[in-house]
C-alpha cells in the first residue's frame, strides 16, 4: 500500500535525509521524499498498520532533522 | 515571502546594522567581545540550538554543527590570539543565513510559478437544477449529470457535449495556441477554457479519472521518481561533509605536528586551527543538493507548459540520451484517416471532377466516399443523382445531371472497356469515366501529417542518429512514406507481435548508452512503448491506456513535439551536468587555496553561497522552454 503526505521541510538536503530515515523505519517498504513538492510518499510492508508506523517516521524524521513537519 | 522568511529578512538586517555600527565604536577587550556577541547571537542563535539537538540526536556532521564549529572557533581564536577580529566569524554566519533565505525564498517561488504554469484545477462544476445553476464540488458530480459551462470558465470534468457551441482554448493543455471548435455531440476533455459560446456537457467519467486530474496526478507525482544524477548527488552529499570535516581535523593537526617533530619550526597552530575552520564553511553541500532536483522540477514543469508531460526526472534523463527514434505509421506521421491526395489527368476542372464521384458515391457509405464527400466540401443535393448502381468490390456507375457517371478501380474501367492511365501514386485510385469517356483519376491515401518531414528533420538536427518507422501497412505504401518523410529504416507488414520483436531487435544491436524511443498514438501499441527505453505516447488525451503505459505523454499530436521534448530534455540536463561540475569544480578548488593558505573565511562563505545562488538560479532557467 501507498500513501501520500504532506510534509514541510526547509533545505534539500534535509529532505535527503528524512528519506533516509523513513526508509529505514521498521514497517516502511519503500519512501520517497520530493522536495519540490513537499510530499512523502511511503509504501508499507503487508502487516503493518499505517498509521503506527507513520508516527515512527515522523518520530525518526524529527531526529535527524529537527526542523521538519510530517503531516499525518 | 511566508513568515518564516519575513522574519529571517529582518534578523540579517538587524545584525547587518549592528555589525556597521559596531565598527565605528571604538570598544577593547572584554567589553568588545560582549557587543559583538549580540549581532552573532541575533544571526546565528537557531544555528546554535540546531547544532545543539543534532549532537544529541547523534546526527553531528549535518552544517549546522559546521557552521557553529566553524563560526565558534573563529571567536575563540580571536579572542586567544587577542586580535578582537570578531567581524569574520559573524560575517560567515551572515552570509550563510543569507544564503540559506535566498534558497528557500527561489525554491518558493518556483513552485508557485510552476504550479500556476499547470493552472488547470478546475474549482467548480455548475449543475442546473429546477432551472437555476448551482456551483458544486467537480468531486461530487456523477457520471452522466448535464453540467453546464459558461464562457470564460473551465472544463471541469470529460463529457460529450450535449448543447451548445463555441471554442475552446486548450493551451494549457496542449501548447496549442489555436483553438478549438465545438458543438453537439463532440467530446470535450475537462482542462480547457470555454470562450465562446454556452454549453451543456453531460460527463463521461468522474472528476478522479477525468483528463486534467489525471494530468495533474502525473505532473505532481512527477519529480519523485528520481534520476540517476540525483541519487549520484544524494550518495555524493552522505560521503562529502563527512569527507571535509575530515580533512579539516588532520589539517589542524598533522601540518603543525611535522613542523614541530619534523622541521623543528614553531607549531603555528592558530594559523593551521584557522585553516580548518574555514574547511568547515566551505563544506556545506547546499549548492548541489538544492540545485539538482530543482533543475529537473523546472524541466519538467516547463515541458508541461509545452504540452509535454514527462512521467519524471529518470525519463528527462533518459530522454536526453536518445539515439534511436521508433516511430508507429498510423496515427503518429500520419493522420490514419483517408483524404484526397490529388486529382490527375482530368479532362475538366479539378472541382468538377470531385463533384462528379462526390455525388455518384453519395449514396456509399464506405470511408472513400466519406473522403470524396470532404473532399468536395458543400452539401450534397440527392435530387441530382439517379439511377445509382453498385458494382462490388469495382466501384459505383450513376446518373449525375443527366450524365452517365462511372467511379471505380481498374476493374471497373475494364469491365467498361474504357482505356485508362495507370497511377503511379500509391493509395486507392479511384478512375472516373463521363459519359463512357476517361475523365481522369482521383488519389486516395493516409496523409502524411502537415509537420511529419519537419519533425524527422529537427529530429536529426537534434542529435538523434536513426530514425526507424515500423508498420502493419503494405510495403509499396509504407516505403512511399518513408521515402517522402527520409525517414531511415522501414519495416512495413507487421503484425503488433512482430513491432515487439523489431525493437527487441534494435535494442540488441545499439550501443548501451544510446537509447531508444518508441513513439506511438497508443492504440495497439502499449506493449511497445514499456519495452522500449522510453515510450512516447502522442496525442494521448482521453487515451487511459497509453498514458498508462508511456512515460512521456505529447498532449497534442503534432510530431515537432518529439524533438522538442528531447530538446528539453538535453537543455535540462546541460543544466543539472553544468551545476554538478561548476559547484564540486568550485567547491574543490577552494578547499586546495584554503588549505595552501590561500584563501580565508571571507572567500570560503562568498564561494559557499554565491555558487549556491548561481546554481539556484541556472536551475530556474530550465523552466524556460519557449523558443527550443
Amino acid at each position: 500500500m501507498k500513501k501520500t503526505y504532506k510534509i514541510d521541510v526547509d533545505c534539500a538536503n534535509c529532505a535527503n535525509k528524512m528519506e533516509e530515515a523513513a526508509q529505514k523505519t521498521e514497517g516502511v517498504k519503500n519512501a520517497t521524499v520530493n522536495f519540490m513538492t513537499l510530499k512523502m510518499i511511503v509504501e508499507f510492508m503487508e502487516g503493518h498498520d499505517p498509521k503506527t508506523v507513520m508516527e515512527a517516521v515522523r518520530a525518526n524524521c524529527k531526529k535527524v532533522e529537527d526542523d521538519c513537519e510530517v503531516y499525518l | 515571502m511566508n513568515k518564516k522568511q519575513r522574519t529571517m529578512l529582518v534578523r540579517i538586517l538587524a545584525a547587518a546594522a549592528l555589525l556597521i555600527a559596531l565598527h565605528f565604536l571604538p570598544a577593547t577587550g572584554w567589553l568588545r567581545f560582549g557587543l559583538y556577541l549580540v549581532p552573532y547571537l541575533v544571526i546565528g542563535y537557531d544555528i546554535l540550538l540546531k547544532a545543539l539537538k543534532g549532537i544529541k540526536n547523534r546526527q553531528v556532521f549535518d552544517e549546522n554543527f559546521l557552521m557553529a564549529v566553524a563560526t565558534v572557533g573563529a571567536i575563540a581564536l580571536a579572542l586567544y590570539e587577542g586580535s578582537g577580529d570578531y567581524t569574520e566569524a559573524i560575517a560567515v554566519m551572515l552570509f550563510y543565513q543569507i544564503g540559506e533565505w535566498f534558497q528557500s525564498y527561489a525554491v518558493g517561488r518556483s513552485r508557485r510559478n510552476i504550479s500556476e504554469l499547470m493552472d488547470i484545477r478546475p474549482d467548480y462544476a455548475n449543475v442546473e437544477a429546477d432551472g437555476k445553476l448551482t456551483q458544486v464540488d467537480p468531486d461530487e458530480v456523477e457520471i452522466g449529470t448535464v453540467i453546464v459551462v459558461q464562457p470564460g470558465e473551465k472544463v471541469p470534468i470529460d463529457g460529450t457535449v450535449v448543447e451548445g457551441t463555441s471554442s475552446l482554448n486548450t493551451a494549457a493543455l496542449t501548447g496549442e495556441s489555436l483553438p478549438r471548435d465545438v458543438g453537439v455531440g463532440d467530446e470535450i476533455i475537462s482542462g480547457c477554457i470555454n470562450m465562446t459560446g454556452l454549453l451543456k456537457i453531460r460527463t463521461t467519467r468522474e472528476f478522479g479519472e477525468s483528463t486534467v486530474s489525471k494530468i495533474l496526478d502525473l505532473v505532481e507525482n512527477a519529480s519523485s521518481r528520481k534520476s540517476r544524477s540525483e541519487a549520484f548527488i544524494s550518495r555524493f552529499a552522505r560521503i562529502y561533509t563527512p569527507a571535509v570535516c575530515g580533512s579539516a581535523v588532520v589539517l589542524a593537526i598533522l601540518p603543525p605536528l611535522v613542523r614541530l617533530a619534523g622541521m623543528g619550526l614553531s607549531p603555528d597552530w592558530g594559523t593551521w586551527i584557522y585553516r580548518a575552520l574555514t574547511f568547515l564553511v566551505a563544506s556545506c553541500p547546499c549548492a548541489l543538493v538544492i540545485s539538482i532536483p530543482l533543475s529537473f522540477f523546472a524541466g519538467i514543469g516547463g515541458a508541461s507548459n509545452a504540452g509535454v508531460l514527462v512521467k519524471g526526472s529518470n525519463y528527462l534523463e533518459t530522454l536526453s540520451q536518445t539515439k534511436i527514434v521508433v516511430f508507429d505509421k498510423t496515427g503518429t506521421l500520419t493522420q490514419g484517416v483517408f483524404a484526397v491526395n490529388g486529382v490527375h489527368h482530368s479532362e475538366m476542372e479539378n472541382e468538377k471532377l470531385l463533384e462528379y464521384a462526390a455525388l455518384a458515391e453519395s449514396a456509399s457509405s464506405h470511408p472513400i466516399s466519406k473522403s470524396l464527400q470532404k473532399a468536395y466540401g458543400k452539401e450534397i443535393d440527392r435530387s441530382r443523382v439517379t439511377d445509382i448502381q453498385e458494382i462490388s468490390g469495382s466501384g459505383v456507375m450513376a446518373k449525375v445531371d443527366g450524365h452517365e457517371v462511372a467511379a471505380g478501380n481498374d476493374k471497373l474501367m475494364d469491365h467498361l472497356h474504357i482505356p485508362y492511365i495507370p497511377c503511379r501514386s500509391v493509395g486507392t485510385i479511384i478512375h472516373m469515366a463521363i459519359d463512357g469517356k476517361y475523365a481522369g483519376h482521383i488519389v486516395i491515401s493516409d496523409l502524411v501529417k502537415p509537420h511529419a518531414k519537419e519533425a524527422i528533420e529537427t529530429l536529426r538536427r537534434s542529435g538523434v542518429a536513426q530514425t526507424v518507422m515500423l508498420t502493419g501497412d503494405a510495403k509499396k505504401v509504407a516505403d512511399h512514406v518513408a521515402e517522402e518523410l527520409g525517414v531511415d529504416q522501414v519495416y512495413s507488414e507487421l503484425l503488433p507481435a512482430g513491432k515487439v520483436e523489431k525493437v527487441e531487435e534494435l535494442l540488441k544491436s545499439k550501443p548501451e548508452r544510446a537509447k531508444l524511443a518508441f513513439v506511438g498514438d497508443g492504440i495497439n501499441d502499449a506493449p511497445v512503448l514499456s519495452r522500449a527505453d522510453i515510450g512516447i505516447a502522442m496525442g494521448a488525451m482521453g487515451s487511459d491506456a497509453a498514458i498508462e503505459a508511456a512515460d512521456v505523454v505529447l498532449m497534442d499530436d503534432d510530431p515537432l513535439k518529439i524533438a522538442k521534448a528531447i530538446r528539453i530534455s538535453r537543455k535540462c540536463l546541460g543544466i543539472v551536468y553544468q551545476n554538478i561540475v561548476f559547484a564540486i569544480g568550485i567547491k574543490l578548488a577552494c578547499l586546495v587555496l584554503v588549505a595552501l593558505g590561500f584563501a580565508n573565511m571571507w572567500l570560503a562563505i562568498f564561494a559557499d553561497v554565491g555558487v549556491m545562488i548561481l546554481a539556484v538560479l541556472n536551475a530556474i532557467r530550465a523552466l524556460f522552454v519557449k523558443k527550443l
